[in-house]
């Protein structure tokens, strides 16, 4: 086991979690005792074949999918023991999502696109549209924050979903393949980008990658095989421990 | 979230004209066809609303005003007789046939009413006097009749004056008047004269009085009259109020009797329920198609935090804004139909109330059961099915 980042909390606590899909002779067991942590301040990536359970349990720890056994602790949250309402407002509150394709709205603006994790906790229209365009103009889009995704490129829109991902301050960012819909060049740029604006001393990332090229950017690597986590790599020359605020860039 | 909904579906123009359209046409099958079979039963109870009496006593087996069976002229005396009545008068209707001058026919609706009382004379005159309907061989007319009588009806030149004459069963008819009357359920104009007159241009029969139209003593409720009018003549009395629910009014009767015994109202039900089902066919589809669409955004929503009664209010938003927009556009686009009708005189066009509340809960319907749909499949998308691109 990898020492933890010093002076840092555990963020996510994921203990012999289990989960399998379907039944009888069908059964798939997807993830086998997982035991994982995600620390405050690091970024740590999910790696593994096709097939091998990352992105279950990236839905496990995000709270969109209920496992079969063990717990998953979130911010001292533990996510089995709670209603599927109380679930919602949780994921609303604390975590940030990209998505592999985006996921952007294509009929409105980046800007709304931008404000909806705040309207859905409630902020009114005209303060989360305010502080979707802070949020835009933190990765470099401030000023085109009218224009519709579909008129933005794949790495622009990528970081328009970083944006939203980030924009309600959340503790823990899930990401899912960031970097699969773009080319290399924008990938590094998209991963550059992200590296600034999404680390935190109080916030953890996790992402699940195929994209090896990008494996530089964690703090520390899971390594996945057939349901189980078969190694946890700490970098040996890991990013350079500067933590950025987000506030701090404008 | 309601501007959100709100773009998504604005976004999306193929999907949102074609869902417009739908209700759009459903709405107005379903208000225009309503509307056109409201006007015709309307119609079937022109005589009743030209003849403004307040009690019709007819054979006792008569159940509509347009298809009376002939009584005796005694029976207006029998009617006299009852305590309860005022006054009694004779009435003919029936449809004849009109000579014109040029050699053509028309038919029209011909109605007799007492020369000394003139009751059941039209209600409001346009040109000429009620009372020359005394002088010998004359006749009103409705404006209808002015043009449908005319040589040349396109041509207003040709239009019937007062002074012109006609033949109804080769007996000479004069104008002498112009009147405002509801047109007949046959679309045939209504030429009044007196009762003696009409048996006159009537080919004679052994009885030939078609109704005895009667008023109650003051104090006394036309129910009460009617009813002891019935009670002691044996003849049917029915009251002349307005459709309702009151079968002892000669108005419901009369609707019903047609709606009972014609195809009108199966026709028009018809495409009253084609109409719906179109609605319900297109709408559902297209809404259906456009919240799979746009399931990925809405998992990401839901992945994001979005409940899903929030989703669902959204998707419900949707549905009720597209039908508000399609029930309005179809109102207006029968409005301008019913403009057009009421300008022609046909066809026959009335739109209660309760047509547009009908045809706006039906509307609404649909665009529910759209939504339902679509909540439905959102209901059972796992917002970690997000995470599988």
């Amino acid at each position: 086991m990898p020492n933890p980042i010093p002076t840092t909390r555990i963020i996510v606590d994921v203990r012999n979690v289990e989960k399998s899909f379907g039944d009888g002779d069908n059964r798939i067991h997807v993830l086998k005792k997982i035991i994982l942590q995600a620390y405050s301040g690091e970024i740590m990536m999910l790696v593994g074949p096709s097939g091998c359970g990352k992105t279950t349990l990236l839905s496990a720890i995000a709270g969109t999918l209920r496992v079969d056994g063990g717990g998953i602790n979130v911010l001292e949250n533990q996510l089995n023991e709670m209603s599927g309402s109380a679930l919602t407002r949780f994921r609303s509150k604390n975590i940030g999502f990209i998505f592999q394709q985006f996921n952007l709205i294509p009929t409105i603006n980046i800007a709304e696109n931008v404000s909806i994790p705040l309207m859905i906790q409630g902020v009114s229209s005209s303060k989360a549209l305010q502080r979707a365009k802070d949020a835009l103009d933190r990765v470099g889009l401030g000023k085109r924050w009218k224009e519709r995704p579909n008129k933005l490129s794949g790495g622009e829109q990528q970081r328009v979903a970083i944006a939203r991902a980030l924009v309600h301050e959340p503790p823990l960012v899930i990401c899912d393949e960031p970097t699969a819909a773009l080319d290399a060049r924008n990938g590094e740029i998209v991963l550059d980008l992200f590296r600034q604006v999404a680390r935190s001393p109080d916030r953890a990332v996790i992402i699940v990658t195929h994209d090896s090229r990008i494996f530089s950017y964690a703090d520390r690597i899971a390594r996945m095989d057939d349901g189980e986590i078969v190694e946890v790599h700490e970098q040996t020359q890991p990013t350079p421990p500067h933590f950025v605020h987000e506030h701090s860039h404008g | 979230m309601i501007g959100l909904a709100l773009k998504m579906l604005f976004g999306d123009t193929a999907k949102y004209v074609m869902l417009i359209a739908g209700l759009f046409f459903a709405t107005f099958l379903i208000v225009q066809q309503a509307s056109v079979f409201c006007g015709l039963m309307l119609w079937t109870t022109a005589t009743l609303r030209n003849v403004a009496a307040p009690i019709f006593v007819v054979e006792e087996r008569v159940e509509q005003i347009n298809e009376t069976n002939p009584m005796r002229d005694t029976d207006v005396d029998r009617v006299r007789s009852v305590s309860s009545v005022r006054w009694a008068m004779p009435l003919y209707s029936g449809i004849q046939r009109v000579r014109l001058s040029d050699g053509s026919f028309k038919t029209v609706q011909l109605v007799g009413i007492d020369a000394a009382s003139l009751a059941g004379a039209p209600g409001r005159m346009v040109e000429g006097r009620l009372e020359d309907l005394r002088l010998p061989n004359t006749v009103v007319i409705d404006q209808l009749a002015t043009t449908r009588l005319a040589s040349n009806p396109k041509d207003p030149s040709t239009k019937i004056k007062i002074g012109d004459r006609f033949e109804i069963n080769d007996v000479e008819a004069r104008v002498v008047g112009i009147c405002e009357a509801m047109r007949s359920f046959t679309g045939g104009p209504y030429v009044w004269t007196t009762y003696e007159r009409a048996l006159q241009y009537t080919p004679p029969s052994r009885k030939m009085l078609s109704a005895v139209i009667a008023a109650p003593v003051k104090g006394m409720s036309v129910e009460q009259a009617a009813a002891d009018i019935e009670r002691t003549t044996e003849l049917r009395a029915y009251v002349n109020h307005n459709f309702g629910k009151d079968t002892k009014d000669f108005n419901t009767s009369t609707v019903w009797w047609y709606i009972r015994n014609t195809g009108i109202p199966i026709s028009f039900g018809t495409t009253v329920v084609i109409g719906f089902i179109v609605g319900v066919a297109i709408a559902c589809q297209t809404f259906y198609s456009f919240v799979l669409d746009n399931l990925k955004h809405l998992g990401a929503l839901k992945a994001m935090g979005m409940s899903n009664v929030r989703l669902s209010m959204m998707l419900l938003f949707q549905a009720f804004t597209i039908g508000i927009i399609g029930f309005g556009l179809g109102l207006l686009a029968t409005s301008g139909f019913a403009m057009g009708a009421l300008k022609n005189g046909q066809p026959p066009f009335f739109m209660p109330w309760q047509i547009p509340v009908f045809a706006f809960v039906a509307v609404q319907l649909i665009c529910m059961l759209a939504a339902l749909l679509g909540i439905i499949r959102l209901s059972l998308y796992e917002p970690a099915m997000v995470f599988r691109a």
